[in-house]
């Protein structure tokens, strides 16, 4: 009888959380898209849309580190990919026949056929989703199947992101090598890109897709995918053992993480006005990772949390003190991997709770919470005081 | 025919700088399993002792200016070494058993490399200076505090917890302070963001002609120096006592460990030695071409897939990888095959897939490619470990 209840009590638990949880959702959510656009000004809010557009991005990189454990340095590419099909598209919004200019300035007479397609929205946006993510899967495929892991994982995704950023930038006849497509001056649904009453569209799908991509990965991680995951992550060996196959779902998980990117990529790129190949520079995909290990990883909000924070320090650094921006960040690359290897949102629930909890007197510390937490031997525990007296 | 034997010679000698930079890598990479990405970041540190050391030798006047790069040589290694051992002290020997962590805290060390170099002055050496002394600013505290009888357990714990914050925020305050004197002397960044261009000395300019052919001899220079390098490290490792420590430690770092090797020291030795080839190499870039705090970026990535196809353990992996990426890169990218194709009369696809890749960035897309296909065979590398592992 007792077990039930404490079962009931559980569940009554998990449902106060999952209640909070949302409430903080919509809190954040009417705070960002109503509040934010009355306060600040235009500038500030695409700034703060930009974060988001990262943040993104990290909750995919969240996915397939900090939950997976393999560290990919060639998130680029996938970003990169989403923003060329959006910008594309945006191009292509012409009368039938005629072609964006830069293509004449290079003596290309007719439309390459690939970008044919791209006068579509609908099929933008599935391209923009599917094609990073089926090269993140192709790439995932080649590297997994071999077992390659580790550290050669990472630095063949940042090789594979070098070919990407070299082969953007040769190539001037198919997508305007170095100078990249600027998306300010084109038309969305009639309206000018660059308007401020476009770009606060942008911002609010934007807000709109952080929520859904935050959701997905939720419901990914939380149920016995997630548990696949993290077991890869844990001890690939002993998964392997058991009878799965952890090559498809680290396929898999890299393919999502790759479409959550090309998402990323694209309001992103919409936001900044512009994309060249430098967004496949070495160090921007690094960067997205240290935001991911900033905020926590293995924590959705953390990662969220994280990239908010180092792109708003790093804005706020590189105005005033450019070239105190390099050392600050590498600074905190040592930092986080040497003092903080949790980030901040493990920082706050592994040391910050458990001390506020200790000094409110809350909390007593367990030597085995499995144990004294457990509801059945709690019961058993008072039958035997009981039985004694 | 010509040709392609000019093609191969430069993809040596390309490869042979390849070489000289993924040697430390490999040796590393084999020993504690981590890849170090500020090893680009070393290779132009070198690169700036040599330009360095030019300048004070073209102040010794004409014999000795000719002389100076067999000075840079090991002048550079001791420099980076020396930056090498500090890093694996400071930093990396916290980190062992996480490499992706090592390898993320790397990338913030080259960071940090980079940008000193940018703005390093007299204030920022001071700094530094004083943060190296901070073990001994710390006794010195502590005997102050003996004397005034306030010794105690606690405070000697917190001594050491409190050293390298306070010791950060001191050489931090000594900076902004030096450079807040506005003294032109002491404010002046040594290099700034500009390339520095280093003079090859008289006897590396010219070349040695066959025919019609003229093969630089900074090339050659860069040649022998890279046999020299692979020649000490071939003695070192393996015949040196060392050497036989760092092979047992690459192979069972608990056994040799039970068995008496200093794995920390060796650990150290190793770092250094990979970091010290790193400066070598650097050495050798300046005779390619001019020198900026980016400089290392360039070498890196290919530096990796050295170590990548070349597989852990064994120089002759790294040796043919890297003159394998070389040459390579080299034919494809300088459009030799294009001219090799068009007078070979081969069918059109293949001289229009030869012509598509025939630069140097779509080169790496092609060289890319190989890897890839090449790892479908040998996940491992040309030689890879043996042993009994059920991990790859």
């Amino acid at each position: 009888m007792n077990v039930v209840l404490s079962r009931r009590d559980k569940e009554k638990k998990s449902r106060t959380r999952l209640f909070i949880e949302a409430g903080v959702i919509v809190a954040l959510m009417i705070l960002t898209m109503v509040v934010l656009p009355l306060v600040l000004e235009d500038f500030r809010l695409k700034l703060v849309g930009r974060f988001l557009a990262m943040a993104i991005v990290a909750l995919g990189i969240d996915l397939i580190w900090g939950y997976t454990g393999l560290l990919s340095l060639g998130h680029g590419i996938f970003f990169a990919l989403g923003g060329y099909a959006f910008a594309m598209y945006l191009n292509l919004q012409l009368p039938e026949g005629e072609m964006p200019e830069f293509f004449m300035l290079y003596g290309v007479e007719k439309l390459p056929i690939f970008w044919e397609p791209f006068r579509s929205l609908p099929f933008t946006l599935i391209a923009m989703v599917v094609i990073p993510g089926i090269i993140a899967g192709i790439l995932g495929y080649l590297v997994f199947r071999n077992r390659i892991k580790g550290v050669y994982f990472s630095i063949i995704t940042q090789a594979a992101l070098l070919v990407f950023f070299n082969f953007f930038n040769g190539q001037q006849k198919l997508i305007n090598g170095t100078n990249g497509l600027k998306t300010d001056s084109s038309f969305f649904f009639g309206q000018r890109v660059g308007e401020p009453s476009t770009q606060l569209i942008f911002y609010e799908i934007t807000i709109v897709c952080v929520l859904l991509v935050y959701l997905l990965c939720r419901w990914l991680t939380s149920g016995r995918f997630g548990r696949l995951l993290i077991a890869i992550r844990d001890d690939e060996t002993r998964v392997r053992f058991t009878g799965y196959d952890p090559t498809w779902f680290k396929v898999v998980v890299f393919a999502i993480s790759g479409a959550i990117a090309g998402i990323s990529g694209a309001l992103y790129t919409v936001q900044s006005g512009i994309i060249t190949p430098n967004f496949m520079e070495v160090s921007f995909s690094i960067e997205m990772v240290i935001a991911v290990a900033v905020g926590g990883r293995g924590t959705l909000s953390g990662a969220i949390l994280g990239t908010i924070l180092v792109n708003a320090v790093r804005t706020y650094l590189s105005e005033s003190f450019p070239e105190i921006w390099l050392f600050f960040q590498g600074a905190l690359f040592l930092i986080v991997v040497t003092v903080l290897p949790d980030g901040i949102v493990g920082w706050v629930k592994d040391v910050l709770l458990v001390q506020i909890r200790r000094l409110t007197g809350r909390d007593h510390p367990l030597t085995y919470p499995a144990i004294a937490e457990d509801p059945v031997i709690q019961s058993e525990k008072e039958q035997l005081t009981k039985d004694e007296v | 025919m010509t040709e392609l034997l000019i093609g191969i010679f430069n993809g040596v000698s390309i490869g042979s700088v390849l070489l000289l930079s993924a040697l430390g890598l490999a040796i590393v990479f084999g020993l504690m399993g981590v890849i170090n990405l500020a090893h680009g970041e070393l290779m132009m540190l070198g690169a700036y002792t040599t330009f360095v050391v030019q300048n004070v030798f073209r102040s010794f006047g004409e014999p000795w200016f000719n002389l100076y790069i067999l000075f840079a040589i090991p002048i550079a290694f001791l420099v980076t070494a020396a930056v090498g051992f500090g890093l694996e002290r400071g930093v990396i020997r916290f980190l062992y058993g996480r490499p992706l962590e090592t390898l993320l805290a790397t990338w913030g060390v080259s960071l940090i490399l980079q940008q000193f170099v940018r703005s390093v002055n007299w204030a920022i050496i001071f700094g530094v200076i004083l943060f190296l002394f901070k073990d001994v600013l710390r006794w010195v505290f502590l005997k102050l505090l003996a004397i005034a009888s306030l010794d105690k357990p606690s405070v000697r714990n917190w001594g050491q917890k409190l050293t390298i914050p306070v010791a950060t925020v001191l050489s931090l305050g000594l900076i902004f302070a030096v450079n807040a004197t506005k003294n032109e002397f002491l404010t002046k960044a040594w290099f700034s963001a500009r390339n520095v261009d280093v003079t090859a000395p008289g006897w590396l300019q010219g070349g040695v002609s066959f025919g019609t052919v003229q093969l630089p001899y900074s090339r050659i220079f860069i040649i022998v120096l890279t046999l020299i390098c692979l020649a000490g490290m071939y003695w070192f490792i393996n015949k040196s006592n060392w050497g036989l420590r760092i092979r047992s430690v690459t192979q069972n770092r608990e056994m040799s460990s039970c068995l008496g090797i200093p794995t920390a020291k060796v650990d150290a030795l190793t770092f250094a030695l990979g970091s010290g080839l790193a400066g070598i190499a650097g050495v050798a870039i300046t005779l390619l071409g001019s020198v900026g705090p980016n400089t290392g970026q360039n070498y890196i990535v290919d530096a990796f897939m050295v170590v990548v196809v070349g597989g852990v353990g064994n120089l002759l992996g790294t040796i043919l990888a890297a003159l394998g990426i070389g040459v390579v890169n080299y034919l494809v990218g300088s459009g030799t095959f294009v001219t090799l194709f068009t007078s070979m009369q081969v069918p059109q696809f293949l001289l229009d897939i030869a012509t598509f890749f025939a630069t140097t960035s779509m080169a790496k897309v092609m060289s890319f490619a190989i890897i890839i296909a090449f790892l479908q065979f040998r996940p491992a590398g040309l030689f890879p470990p043996k042993g009994r592992t059920a991990e790859l």
